[in-house]
């Protein structure tokens, strides 16, 4: 063979930059990515308002809002600021390991169902049964039967999301196995499972990212939901939902302690959508150009 | 003739399963590829050409095909009836194939380096490090310049004919001994196609190996092959040495295929094309499948299918009348 003189680097940089670069030329994505990262970064500062978010200080109990209280004190003194910004932490946890492991699960049965058609029927009919009840429905059976823990609010949900994702892994996957690189990696004598991995699962992803950062917001407003109904993450551990809920009887004297959290959630589930929605224009294969 | 063929196929036929049941592709193909032999295959859409390609790396999705009969013998080995580990084996490390539209044969999210890699990785159990080195040796093999620079680029800042020769470098990084070439200069321009087919030739010669190249452009066989299989509704109705088949081609088909070629020396007149059309998969035809297009045809030909006869040690011909009278046409 020819003798060639390498010059470049053994292995480059992967040149991803390109899109990064696309993804913060598009407005919401970038709102969206600035609220998620705000809500983000308050929530791993939270230890920095220097009180326990649980601590009691029956003094100060219902301050509205002031320069002492910024988001005023709940029915036990609590500072209702500092049981946000620790809510965040457990909200946005939540959503992002439910994003996450759905997502995943998604994914890899979404390919499997593609691949192997003995595999599809039966596994699509099972996910179509679990559509058809309503994701927070499904949720609130599945908390209810392995009891009130932040535990059974991150498999309920994500078992409750896990359908959608198989759907739309499923439903790209079989677009790109027909594709003539896929074929091209069996001629390679690729075999089944790194075609899947490598070559079908990479190209069928853009939906997924974009219906996971979806999730990630569902998630969140799910979750304030099962804690609102009393069967998501229990007090007194604070999250947005049981922030609320803890609230309502509250709310006529005291809307502080409803209002705060809530604006959390809103500030979350539109800056996750905002972000959801540029990462969709963006990896939209129709909209590609170059 | 005389030494082994390097591929063997016997009396290949292939179904596919469709709504009226199954419906035939090929039937009773049979042809050998010599060891770096320049085989080409002509023959419309249709024919069945692609088919049997696809059979010799046997990617027919399993469940809805099935090989009726036959056997492609290769080193030998019947791969009908190999294991789908040997398969994968054999497949990119000693036959090789290239596609029509290099557009769609390169993976959009994987660097060139990493689908050059993967050949050289699964077969050759080369080092991420190595197999980087030998991809940019073959970029530079198939021509490409900057080679060094343009290997970690992904497909989407590659033309055509560029692609095209990253497809035919990853199909020979392991030195095949038959290359698949499945119209391989259809999609590109003719410029384009001109070099492609340059260097494909040049590879061939290099590295020894056997080509198979599937086309319908008598103009691409005529100037690549040494050897002509023409094909026409699933069956091969001629197979002869390519200045045989442009001197004397003896199947009424394959004459109705020289002469739809414009001629550049002659006088400008309408181009002939044959009249009718390829009979449909599921269609049934009695006899010989092209005598209902064929301005030869006898009452033999509409009652029986004519064997495919060796009028010389080597050009075989199906066709009764032709081959009744022996050098006639």
């Amino acid at each position: 063979m020819t003798d060639v003189v390498i010059a470049a680097p053994i292995l480059a940089p992967r040149k991803r930059f390109q899109l990064i670069r696309r993804l913060l030329a598009h407005r919401s994505f970038r709102i969206g990515i600035v609220l998620v990262t705000v809500l983000a970064i308050a929530a791993i500062l939270a230890p920095l308002t220097g009180i326990e978010p649980s601590a009691m200080r029956v003094r100060f109990r219902f301050r509205p809002p002031s320069p002492e209280f910024l988001m005023g004190s709940d029915n036990f003194g609590r500072d209702i600021l500092t049981r946000v910004l620790y809510g965040a932490r457990v909200s946005l946890w939540i959503g992002l390991v439910v994003a996450l492991l759905s997502g995943i699960v998604g994914a890899v049965i979404g390919v499997f169902a593609a691949q192997f058609r003995a595999f599809d029927a039966p596994v699509m009919r099972l996910m179509d049964a679990m559509m058809s009840f309503p994701a927070i429905l499904l949720a609130l059976g599945i908390t209810a039967a392995l009891g009130p823990r932040m535990e059974s609010v991150i498999i309920a949900l994500s078992v409750a999301y896990v359908p959608a994702g198989v759907r739309i892994v499923r439903a790209s996957a079989l677009v790109v196995r027909e594709l003539d690189y896929v074929q091209a990696a069996r001629i390679a004598g690729a075999s089944n499972a790194r075609i899947m991995f490598h070559h079908i699962l990479p190209n069928s992803f853009g939906p997924l990212l974009v219906h996971m950062t979806f999730v990630f917001a569902y998630s969140i407003l799910a979750e304030a939901a099962l804690s609102f109904l009393g069967v998501g993450v229990q007090p007194p551990t604070p999250s947005w939902g049981n922030i609320i809920a803890e609230g309502r009887d509250f709310a006529t004297e005291a809307w502080w302690i409803m209002v705060f959290p809530g604006i959390g959630i809103s500030l979350a589930a539109l800056g996750l959508n905002l972000l959801g929605d540029g990462l969709r224009d963006v990896l939209d294969p129709r909209l590609k150009g170059a | 003739m005389a030494s082994e063929p390097l591929v063997s196929i016997e009396n290949l036929t292939v179904q596919f399963r469709t709504d009226r049941g199954w419906a035939t592709a090929t039937e009773s193909v049979s042809f050998d590829i010599g060891d770096g032999d320049c085989l080409g295959v002509v023959g419309e859409s249709g024919s069945g050409k692609s088919v049997t390609a696809l059979s010799i790396l046997r990617l027919h999705a399993r469940g809805t095909s099935r090989f009726n009969s036959g056997t492609i013998r290769y080193d030998g080995r019947d791969l009908l009836r190999a294991s789908e580990r040997d398969m994968r084996a054999i497949r990119g490390r000693d036959i090789a194939m290239v596609f029509q539209d290099p557009m769609s044969s390169l993976n959009p999210v994987l660097t060139i380096c990493d689908q050059i890699s993967e050949t050289l990785m699964l077969h050759r159990g080369l080092s991420r490090i190595e197999a980087r080195k030998r991809a940019i040796e073959l970029l530079d093999l198939v021509r490409i310049a900057d080679a060094a620079r343009r290997v970690d680029e992904y497909p989407h800042r590659f033309s055509g004919g560029m692609r095209q020769r990253v497809m035919i470098a990853i199909a020979i990084a392991c030195r095949p001994r038959l290359l698949i070439a499945d119209e391989p200069t259809t999609a590109l321009d003719v410029t384009i196609q001109a070099q492609i087919l340059e260097l494909l030739r040049d590879l061939r010669t290099e590295l020894n190996m056997a080509v198979m190249l599937i086309s319908h452009d008598l103009g691409v066989i005529a100037e690549f092959a040494r050897r002509v299989v023409v094909m026409y509704a699933g069956r091969v109705v001629e197979d002869a040495p390519v200045d045989v088949l442009f001197r004397k081609a003896m199947h009424p088909y394959t004459e109705g295929l020289m002469a739809s070629m414009p001629a550049l020396d002659g006088p400008v007149r309408r181009l002939y094309s044959i009249p009718g059309r390829i009979p449909d998969i599921n269609e049934q035809v009695a006899g010989c499948r092209f005598s209902p297009r064929c301005g030869h045809a006898e009452a033999v030909c509409l009652t029986a299918m004519p064997d495919l006869v060796p009028v010389s040690p080597d050009h075989r011909v199906r066709c009764a009348p032709r081959t009744r009278t022996t050098g006639a046409g």
